[in-house]
């Protein structure tokens, strides 16, 4: 298992060398929006041979993987497949974690991301998390934090209240919070710190937003909306999102990365991945046969 | 069958009882002390006592007000010395500390939050007061500083563990470096138990005397200095209560009766602090 996973279902299956283009083909066919044109390279991030450790666990075995731009990438899988890993690699937020080992490349727009400035990155690529975590600051300075920790120069006074703004209504939160931004963040319901959440990952305007189960401690009403806000946006932001629900991953994706035992066992278009998927496992998966 | 239902009746009415008695007793100390002060001091705490320095010995009245403001100026001191070194520390073995490190520092502050306070007098005396051969405000400040660092390292420490990692990785993922994270992040987030602990460590050094004995020292006037020594509420508590005048043993209550006011009033305030709930937490 330590050749790409990519390369070994590319062996098994002939037709698993269009499945791997797929993701890339879709954005260059399907009607790309203003933003994704703009950008040169249609794959944001790329993600090859990693192979990641805890202490000596081995976890990730060299998991290959292209994220295109201004798409939703889901990655599944049960409990323990590495998926959160994965997706903690992106941002490097694995660091924070002692004896976590890391080795392969991830680009970002082509630069990799290991010898960047953390900083910088982090800035790029934002991260919200499993349960809802505001800080215990209003709910605007909640949105403003991001801004003020980067000193982002032009952000001043009226400038900060619009940019606050801004990012409320991205998030889908402004008509609900426009009246108590000075209240406690933690005065809001949880699908509504959830979304404050995503409101202050989006202020620094990053071009990758990482989703780690962002909806497994919310409701389906408000499952429902943090949903329905991924999709207006891939507008502008690239995404990644691990999720525990299958259906979550069919809804809200343009393409489904299926990990087991820290093994990428495919990686395909969301549709094709649910309805004819190539590899045995992730039609056991799928079906609802183990995990 | 049904004996053994009424001995167990009987055991679980008697150990009820018991530990109701107990915490009646427990509680009923405080009131004891506190009405036994009131009973003997009550009648001399007056607006003299609070204004006038101390008589000349064999002339009633008088008042404590150097004492008072004594005790004030080394509690500012002791918390100048105190807070920093133990709020940063608890920061280090909180957020910073590997494993070997902060177990040999928790240990060492156990250590030192058991060492008798006389201890620490001489300590401080040996430090503070031998090398300029005088008693001084700073030594007596300096004393108190050491008593208090244990406790404010070990509650910074506790509090911050309890601030939940998702926060600061919240933090994190937004670009912020690890100090950034722990002073507008998770400081703030345990910025009202830390506070509560302070003035908790306050309201305990407060009450030493044996550490300010030969360092403060006591003063029977104003304290010229931060160099000269100075007069505090529990040293002038020993001091009259040892004397041989009525009055002054008096005055010692009313001493006492003052210095229990400002510990409960402190316990009072960092009650209202936890009291004020999340919710009013900063804008």
């Amino acid at each position: 298992m330590s050749a790409s996973p990519r390369l070994a279902a590319n062996k098994a299956t002939p037709q698993e060398q269009s499945v791997s283009n797929l993701p890339e083909h879709a954005v260059k066919t399907t009607s790309p929006s203003p933003a994704a044109a703009a950008v040169p390279t249609p794959l944001r991030m790329q993600i090859k041979n990693l192979n990641f450790y805890y202490g000596k666990v081995h976890s990730l075995h060299g998991v290959s993987l292209d994220v295109a731009t201004n798409r939703v990438t889901a990655l599944i899988g049960p409990s323990g497949c590495g998926k959160s890993t994965l997706l903690r690699t992106l941002n490097r937020m694995h660091e924070t974690i002692r004896n976590a080992r890391l080795e392969g490349d991830i680009l970002l727009d082509g630069e990799d991301i290991l010898t960047q400035d953390v900083t910088r990155l982090r800035r790029r690529v934002g991260m919200v998390f499993q349960k809802p975590n505001p800080f215990p600051k209003s709910i605007f300075e909640n949105v403003a934090y991001g801004l003020r920790i980067n000193g982002i120069p032009e952000v001043h006074h009226g400038r900060m209240a619009d940019a606050v703004e801004s990012s409320l209504r991205r998030a889908a939160l402004w008509d609900e919070v426009k009246d108590q931004l000075h209240k406690s963040a933690y005065a809001l319901s949880g699908g509504q710190q959830q979304r404050l959440c995503i409101a202050r990952a989006l202020a620094v305007d990053p071009e990758v937003l990482l989703l780690d189960e962002p909806c497994s401690a919310l409701d389906p009403v408000n499952t429902a909306k943090v949903e329905e806000l991924l999709f207006h946006l891939k507008e502008n932001c690239t995404l990644v999102i691990v999720t525990h629900n299958m259906q979550q991953a069919a809804r809200v994706s343009d393409s489904t990365a299926f990990m087991l035992l820290g093994d990428l066992v495919e990686f395909s278009p969301t549709p094709q991945m649910f309805t004819t998927p190539t590899d045995p496992r992730t039609e056991a998966y799928i079906t609802g046969r183990f995990g | 069958m049904s004996a053994r239902l009424t001995w167990r009746k009987t055991v679980n009415v008697v150990m009820l009882s018991l530990t109701g008695v107990c915490t009646l007793l427990a509680i009923s100390v405080l009131f004891f002390i506190l009405g036994y002060l009131v009973y003997h001091g009550g009648k001399d705490v007056n607006w003299d006592f609070f204004t006038k320095l101390p008589t000349p010995v064999g002339e009633s009245g008088g008042g404590m007000a150097n004492a008072i403001v004594g005790s004030g100026k080394l509690l500012l001191l002791a918390a100048l010395i105190g807070v920093p070194i133990g709020l940063l520390g608890g920061v280090y073995l909180s957020e910073f500390g590997g494993r070997t490190v902060p177990f040999i520092v928790r240990y060492t502050a156990d250590m030192l939050n058991g060492v008798p306070s006389i201890v620490i007098g001489i300590f401080a005396y040996a430090v503070a007061v031998m090398p300029v051969h005088h008693f001084s405000t700073v030594a007596g400040g300096f004393a108190l500083g050491i008593m208090m660092i244990p406790i404010v390292l070990r509650s910074t420490e506790e509090f911050l563990h309890g601030v939940p990692r998702s926060m600061r990785e919240g933090a994190m993922a937004l670009g912020a470096s690890k100090w950034r994270t722990i002073s507008s992040v998770v400081l703030p987030a345990a910025s009202r138990a830390i506070i509560t602990a302070i003035l908790l460590s306050l309201a305990r050094v407060a009450g030493e005397t044996a550490p300010l004995l030969f360092t403060a020292f006591g003063n029977r006037f104003w304290s010229p200095g931060w160099g000269q020594p100075i007069a505090s509420l529990p040293v002038m508590i020993y001091t009259y209560a040892v004397g041989p005048y009525d009055d002054w043993h008096r005055q010692a209550w009313a001493a006492g009766l003052v210095l229990l006011g400002l510990i409960l009033v402190i316990n009072i305030i960092v009650r209202t602090i936890l009291a004020r709930g999340v919710s009013a937490q900063r804008s």
